[in-house]
């Protein structure tokens, strides 16, 4: 029977809770709040003045409705009224309204913000606490503008006591988080530090929090606790279990606060002083020792805490990646761990070892595990603790064990949860693609998988074993001959018979020779999988047998035979009665020269990084993977991935080029196999217009919109301030478009900057056929917005009317400048004013990769200058931006940490807008 | 974690202003927390839910019901961690109630698990062997509970002494009325066995 014995009771809610309660259905329990909000709201309306205790209950209904998940429009009013009363329940009880139902009613927030006030100078410690909580509860940014430069004069007033201390550190530690900019640095900073040998334990675990995210922001002011952690640190780790009192958890001393304090000292390196790491070393060491110690306690909660402390000082030692004996020892702990009985120990163990599988120091050690990783593959019964293993063995692969691995995530493939194949097919391909010696072993594994788990594999996956197979002549004969073999099984994936039916098409004649493989037995073989494809693998399967017509003129007579059939010539669905009629008639009138022309091997595809590995990164976030250090780089960058694109779709979308393009998204007719190597999946349908505008920062050529009607494409060319842009309408359905009809706006402000003068444009536009516009810009000063082309066409029927923003930017301007080391750093102490230096921080969104921001850069327009940055891995440039009426002069620096994965990008120009706008521009290319 | 001090100590043509580029920065990384706690019972029913960082309602309602049926649906000797959208969830069941916190990728799991059952126990210390009632009728208070021991998001103060003794001075402060109307005596349910029992089933 629970019994309250403390706090006050408001029996009207417990009745009205009760009743909530026995509501036997939705429908009443809804009734019964209708019913209850209208007597509150009466209530309040009533002209009898309510009683605090009567206000109070009412809120508290009504907090307690809106918790069920009910909508509350009213009561804030009365919410705030018993901010202000003087009974600590009731003021308490509006406090809890506020800080769950937050409105950002500006008359509200005043009142609120108002009675705040007075309760943080009231002196009362309890009322303090209360306004305190609340602040941090809801934390806006209206509540940081008012009180961010209050809080910490609380925090390190020598009278305040211990628990508002504590309440304003982490009220402060929230500001910061939400509102970073209005909290103030000050000469309250280096007090702050000196929280850290507070006597009170309660006052340095809230202090440690904020002062950790304090040294985020500005390490060099937060420096000096480094030595105070460290020594608090070292106190905690060797003090009997009793010393620390009530902040000894299950015999464990102060483990709260120890995780802080380990977690505060990985915003730093480690530290220089000897002595000072020394003393760092000695705990670390002691807490590795503290877990060969028996268990003080049977209790979970005793091995817990204790381990929460052993992680995270493993997570230190992996951080500073320094001390090799310290790397070890922690992976032989994990190691155990590995074995425990307890499976969250197991669980993160695993997941432990994986960042250590990337220090040079321990990646061998880790290897050692490699067995017991596999066997958790197996055994574990948990999909969770599985998955960690997975990853493990992912990161711990290399090529001395590649093919174990890569063998036994197969074998779990099998019987993986759903949930994680396509992850495990991804990392398989990735693997088996990275430590390919024999390329054999590459297309045995990608067949294996498409068998396994056909259902999996991602166009990313078929994709990227048919570029490699084109690539390398050495496996072609090898392929051919295997997906031959394996497509005879009477039921194949869909998938096999795509990877089948290209490589047929284009290697069928390495292995024609045999007769057991003549052409007429594998055109039969494909043909037979035909009709339980679906329509995009029979657009790919016709492509391949008009490919055969060429490789093997005997076969000519049989394949017109097919492609006549009704089934085909008038096969429903457009796309294949189309292709099916274009290659009969193309068979019969092409001479064999034309055929053998058109119907070319495919030439080898750019080496790239692979798609796959983009594919994965952006499921896992980049941070969980290990340097995939393979050759296969984006050596170029996106832009000439774009301009394949662009070239590509420059051909109308039946012809034979594109035979895949039917295989990747439907609206994207003219999306190819090179689309694959793009670090962004293939053009999914766009219907907002904007979307392909920052791709155009660093590069003049591609494709800037597409739907299911229409494709633009672009190609620009720019000289000082003038520029002419190609704009190619390509009209991707088999009718006209009518009244087409285009015009160029742009704001007024901009209006004056930029001039964009258009050149007319065909009315008509052909079904399949692509016209050609040209415009003509002048860029008359420095501008931030981006003109507007908007167009108008008839498209069977209907009006069609598209917005697309033109990438116009300010750098498109630029004039790259060469200049010495010298004239650089002259130049740059000229432009030293605060206003005309622009600094972004910001984290990395695609693989850093020194050769991709090269291009980049250059892209982006400006020189690249060579030895002028002592740490070659900076970037340093110069350009000058050309208007009408003015030149200016622009130097750049980009810093990469890989580390981090994050850049840091610094302008300075003689002008204030331009430095901002050239930053904002840069800073989301990378 | 993975601040990194990045010196730039460039070694220019010794001019008196060569200090150009030095200055030490360091990259900001969005710090670890708890992003949000949440009880609800074996039913699904959510009998608490605090946020730590800024959702619209709808959102927090979305999470509320995928989190509730993915830790439901998970078997009884599971682990305790498990990995959801970009987020580590950390759950414990505790007779008829789970508790369960939301924390950031690089945190740490077993410190939360046990900042769970602290809190069960100021809960328990509290009411008196606490039981899913005593908070469905009294959540008011397991909120206040809960700001003094976490606030936004982090550990304030971990001794259980002092959780209590702030809680009941306020509880002192409060007006002295209607001491004998409390309770729910004669309200309450008596078909809620597993609701009126105890998180502690020792």
């Amino acid at each position: 029977m629970p019994a309250v014995s403390k706090g006050d009771g408001m029996r009207g809610l417990a009745v009205f809770i009760s009743d909530i309660r026995n509501c036997k259905s939705k429908e009443s329990e809804v009734k019964r709040i209708n019913k209850e909000l209208a007597n509150i709201r009466s209530k309040f309306k009533g002209d009898k003045a309510l009683d605090g205790y009567s206000k109070k209950k009412y809120v508290c209904k009504l907090l307690f409705i809106f918790l069920l998940g009910h909508d509350i429009d009213f009561g804030h009013m009365e919410a705030v009224n018993l901010l202000s009363s003087n009974k600590y329940t009731e003021k308490q009880i509006g406090y809890l309204f506020i800080s769950v139902l937050v409105n950002s009613n500006s008359d509200l927030i005043r009142l609120i913000n108002n009675a705040i006030k007075n309760d943080l100078a009231s002196r009362n410690s309890t009322f303090m606490n209360l306004a305190l909580h609340c602040i941090a509860n809801v934390g806006s940014r209206e509540m940081a503008e008012a009180f961010a430069s209050e809080i910490p004069r609380i925090l390190v007033a020598g009278d305040t006591m211990d628990s508002v201390k504590q309440s304003a550190a982490l009220c402060l530690l929230r500001l910061n988080r939400t509102s970073p900019d209005l909290v103030p640095m000050g000469e309250w900073t280096a007090r702050v530090v000196h929280l850290l040998n507070d006597q009170h334990l309660g006052v340095v675990t809230a202090a440690t929090s904020l002062i950790t995210t304090l040294a985020q922001k500005s390490p060099d002011d937060f420096k000096t606790s480094v030595s105070l952690a460290v020594a608090r640190l070292s106190r905690i780790v060797t003090s009997a279990s009793i010393d620390l009192q009530d902040y000894t958890y299950y015999f464990v001393a102060a483990p709260w606060l120890s995780v802080k304090l380990l977690r505060l000292l990985q915003c730093y390196p480690p530290p220089e002083d000897t002595s000072l790491r020394s003393r760092l070393t000695e705990c670390l060491e002691t807490i590795l020792n503290k877990a060969q110690e028996p268990p003080k306690s049977k209790k979970v909660q005793h091995s817990n805490a204790k381990n929460a402390v052993l992680f995270e000082a493993i997570a230190l030692i992996i951080h500073h990646d320094s001390e090799p004996n310290l790397l070890v020892r922690a992976c032989n702990q994990l190691g155990q761990f590995l074995q425990h009985r307890e499976t969250n120990l197991r669980y993160l163990a695993l997941e432990s070892m994986c960042t250590l599988a990337s220090s040079e120091f321990s990646h061998e050690a880790v290897k050692t595990h490699i067995e017991t990783v596999i066997n958790a593959l197996k055994t574990e019964r948990d999909v969770s603790v599985r998955q960690r293993a997975v990853d493990l063995l992912y990161a711990m692969c290399d090529r001395s064990n590649s093919k174990q691995i890569v063998a036994e995530m197969l074998s779990y493939l099998e019987t993986a949860d759903y949930s994680i194949r396509e992850e495990i097919v991804l990392k398989v391909a990735i693997l088996a693609e990275k430590y390919a010696v024999d390329y054999t072993w590459y297309v045995d594994t990608i067949l294996n998988l498409i068998r396994i788990a056909g259902d999996y594999v991602s166009e990313e996956v078929w994709y990227r074993v048919i570029q490699i197979v084109i690539n390398r002549d050495d496996v072609q004969g090898y392929a051919a001959k295997t997906v031959f073999e394996a497509l005879q099984a009477p039921a194949c994936h869909e998938n096999l018979v795509k990877v089948g039916g290209y490589i047929l098409g284009e290697f069928g004649n390495l292995i024609a020779g045999d007769p057991r493989s003549s052409p007429l037995v594998q055109f039969n073989l494909l043909h037979s999988k035909f009709h339980l494809c679906s329509v995009p693998t029979r657009a790919l399967l016709l492509s391949a047998y008009i490919k055969f017509i060429n490789l093997f003129p005997e076969v000519k007579g049989t394949i017109q035979d097919v492609l006549r059939s009704d089934s085909q010539l008038r096969n429903a669905d457009v796309e294949l009665q189309q292709r099916a009629v274009e290659y009969l008639r193309l068979s019969c009138i092409a001479s064999t020269d034309i055929l053998a022309t058109v119907l070319e091997e495919m030439p080898p595809f750019p080496e790239r990084e692979s798609s796959i590995l983009a594919k994965l990164k952006k499921k896992k976030g980049s941070s969980k993977l290990p340097d995939m250090d393979d050759s296969r780089k984006n050596v170029n960058g996106s832009t000439e991935h774009a301009e394949d694109a662009e070239v590509a779709s420059k051909v109308p979308s039946h012809t034979f080029t594109d035979d895949l393009s039917v295989n990747s998204a439907p609206s994207s007719g003219a999306s190819l196999l090179v689309d694959v190597f793009s670090d962004f999946s293939s053009a999914a349908p766009t219907e907002g217009s904007d979307e392909h505008f920052p791709r155009f920062v660093c590069k003049n050529n591609g494709i800037i919109y597409e739907n299911q009607l229409l494709q633009i494409g672009l190609k620009s060319e720019y000289r000082q301030n003038l520029g002419r842009m190609y704009v190619f309408y390509g009209n991707k359905t088999s009718t006209q478009f009518l009244s087409f009809s285009t015009s160029v706006s742009s704001n007024d402000v901009l209006d004056s900057q930029l001039n964009v003068q258009e050149k007319p444009v065909d009315p008509l536009i052909e079904a399949g056929a692509q016209v050609q516009q040209i415009l003509n810009i002048e860029c008359v000063s420095d501008f931030s917005d981006a003109p507007i082309l908007n167009i108008q066409f008839r498209y069977g029927g209907t009006l069609q009317n598209i917005a697309v923003k033109l990438p116009v930017m300010l750098n498109k301007f630029f004039q790259p400048t060469e200049m010495t080391s010298q004239d650089f750093f002259q130049r740059w102490k000229q432009l030293g004013a605060p206003q005309q230096e622009v600094q972004k921080i910001f984290k990395a969104k695609n693989q850093m990769d020194t050769d991709v921001s090269k291009a980049k850069l250059l892209g982006f327009g400006v020189a690249l200058l060579d030895g002028v940055d002592p740490n070659p891995a900076n970037f340093v440039g110069a350009g000058i931006i050309h208007t009408k009426t003015t030149q200016v002069g622009c130097l750049l620096r980009l810093e990469p940490n890989t580390q981090a994965q994050m850049y840091r990008l610094t302008l300075r120009t003689s002008k204030e807008s331009v430095s901002q706008r050239l930053v904002e521009l840069l800073s989301e290319q990378f | 974690m993975f601040i990194v001090v990045l010196c730039d100590c460039l070694s220019l043509p010794p001019t008196p202003s060569s200090h150009l580029f030095i200055h030490i920065s360091c990259f900001v990384i969005p710090s670890f927390q708890m992003q949000f706690m949440l009880l609800f019972s074996r039913q699904g029913k959510l009998r608490l839910q605090k946020w730590y960082v800024p959702l619209s309602d709808k959102e927090k309602k979305k999470i509320t019901r995928e989190l509730v049926q993915t830790v439901l649906a998970r078997k009884p000797k599971m682990c305790s961690f498990l990995e959801w959208r970009d987020l580590k969830i950390v759950y414990k069941r505790y007779a008829s109630l789970y508790f369960c916190c939301a924390i950031e990728d690089q945190d740490n799991e077993l410190i939360t698990l046990e900042i769970i059952h602290r809190y069960v126990e100021l809960l328990d210390k509290y009411f008196g062997s606490v039981c899913e009632l005593d908070i469905i009728f009294n959540f008011e208070k397991a909120y206040f509970i809960l700001d003094e021991f976490l606030l936004g998001g982090e550990a304030q103060e971990t001794s259980k002494k002092n959780v209590l003794k702030a809680i009941e001075q306020a509880d002192l402060l409060q007006e002295n009325i209607d001491f004998q109307m409390r309770l729910f005596a004669g309200v309450m349910v008596p078909n809620m066995a597993s609701e009126a029992s105890g998180l502690f089933q020792n």
